[in-house]
């Protein structure tokens, strides 16, 4: 099971305390963990990623085994790691402010 | 006994104040969806425990909340807010077209008789419809073809903020856009053009009379007479009374024609509220004195109301969607400040008093009356 952690108020919003665990189906990627995440979860579309262009919104970050995965395409295979449930894949509301 | 329940949407999250009749005692709710920007809620009239809520972040988007039980609880419903077909371009800050793209919305206007039917003003400028109790929207294209390629994003953003639903003809609608004007339709959505005539804006536009490009921070009307339109633009105060055809100047001995909100009285139609702001750069009252103008004439003659006001030092602004009145005898007048003050009247104005002081700067203000 691939565990997933969700910011804040985007667990307050899907009713969800601590981890989020999902199945994703193999070959497991950046957008298949997304997938599975808002099937799981339909109230969350559209707040991490564009529910039309699946873009990932602006001020949302992908961190994983101490690594940013933001930047990466949808198609990028998760860290081993993670699909092992080692680590948590972290979702994260970016920095801002002052 | 009645009871008045106010809505207020805050930087923060939502806060819901609720009083008897009297208006004298209030409670405040805790915040709902704290941290949250909640732009603006709204009752329905035909249910009126059921409230529409905008709430948005800059980081997670947008969420549409419903409650069935006047904010107690809520549910989030649908949250898909696409341009219809190709979405096309606007004026961009450098001349170039930019393509629309959704931001946020705005207001929330629910219908009078239909509690399923809810519009909603989003940014980028675009008209939406619920017919289904917020579950699904749809835009409501013909806005956008009212010389939408003209239109140009403000400082606060290309917003449609104002819905004005006219209840004498459910086909006539008034939309309000900052930096874009007043646009009317007259089938009931199908197709919608500028009502822009009489406003002149020599310092924002190279031609002062142009068909778009007003900045329109506000429109109201009074139910009785919804023919009879009041505008709060940037600059200037301002009436029409052939539902928007032409418009003249009302801002009279006001001490500033700058400001956000303006507002009717629930059983005056002639007696009107706005609260004067120094210039469009200093977004704060005029001389520290934070100052409701009231006129009883439909314009032209203001009387200041300071009663139970700060009258120094004082530096905050009233967004234009944080006013609003409640319909009982004698009416109430409720607004919100960006320092997180709402201030009541009971009295249609004489008094005031401060009924929340230390909420987040407030966005917006509703009220709801149960006689």
């Amino acid at each position: 099971m691939i565990r997933v952690v969700l910011p804040y108020h985007l667990r307050t919003l899907a009713s969800v305390d601590g981890e989020v665990l999902l199945e994703v189906k193999s070959p497991a990627t950046l957008s298949g963990l997304l997938d599975a995440l808002e099937t799981r979860h339909p109230v969350l579309r559209g707040t991490i990623r564009d529910q039309i262009t699946l873009q990932r919104r602006p001020f949302v970050r992908f961190f994983a085994c101490k690594e940013d995965l933001s930047h990466d395409p949808p198609d990028t295979a998760l860290p081993e790691t993670v699909v092992a449930g080692r680590e948590p894949f972290l979702i994260m509301g970016a920095l801002a402010g002052g | 006994m009645s009871r008045i329940r106010v809505l207020v949407g805050t930087r923060k999250g939502a806060f819901i104040l609720t009083s008897d009749g009297k208006r004298e005692h209030w409670s405040i709710s805790d915040p709902h969806f704290a941290g949250w920007e909640i732009y603006h809620l709204k009752g329905s009239p035909a249910e009126p425990d059921r409230l529409f809520a905008s709430q948005t972040s800059g980081w997670f988007g947008q969420m549409i909340q419903r409650s069935e039980d006047g904010g107690k609880t809520w549910e989030p419903v649908g949250n898909q807010f696409n341009y219809d077909g190709v979405p096309g371009t606007h004026q961009w800050y450098d001349g170039t077209q930019h393509p629309w793209e959704f931001k946020r919305v705005w207001h929330l206007e629910p219908s009078p008789t239909d509690p399923d039917t809810v519009y909603a003003g989003a940014e980028d400028a675009a008209l939406f419809k619920t017919t289904n109790g917020g579950r699904t929207w749809q835009e409501l294209p013909g806005v956008r073809s009212a010389k939408g390629h003209l239109w140009q994003p403000g400082a606060g953003g290309m917003c449609l903020h104002t819905i004005v639903l006219d209840p004498r003809r459910p086909e006539r609608v008034f939309i309000a856009i900052s930096a874009a004007g007043v646009f009317r339709t007259d089938d009931a959505g199908l197709t919608w053009r500028p009502i822009n005539r009489g406003l002149r804006s020599p310092y924002e536009l190279p031609d002062p009379d142009a068909q778009v490009g007003h900045c329109v921070h506000r429109i109201a009307i009074h139910p009785s007479r919804p023919e009879v339109l009041f505008m709060q633009k940037h600059w200037d105060v301002m009436r029409s009374d052939d539902a928007g055809e032409t418009w003249h100047e009302i801002s009279g001995n006001l001490p500033s024609d700058f400001g956000f909100p303006i507002d009717v009285h629930a059983n005056e139609p002639e007696t009107i509220y706005v609260v004067p702001i120094k210039s469009d750069s200093e977004h704060f009252p005029p001389d520290g004195k934070l100052r409701v103008y009231r006129s009883r004439t439909g314009g032209n003659e203001w009387q200041a109301l300071t009663n139970g006001l700060p009258q120094r030092d004082c530096y905050v602004n009233v967004l234009r969607d944080a006013m609003a009145v409640d319909s009982l005898d004698p009416c109430g007048v409720y607004f919100g400040t960006t320092g997180g003050q709402v201030y009541a009247s009971a009295d249609s104005g004489d008094t005031w008093n401060p009924i929340a002081r230390d909420l987040p700067a407030v966005l917006s203000v509703e009220v709801q009356t149960f006689p």
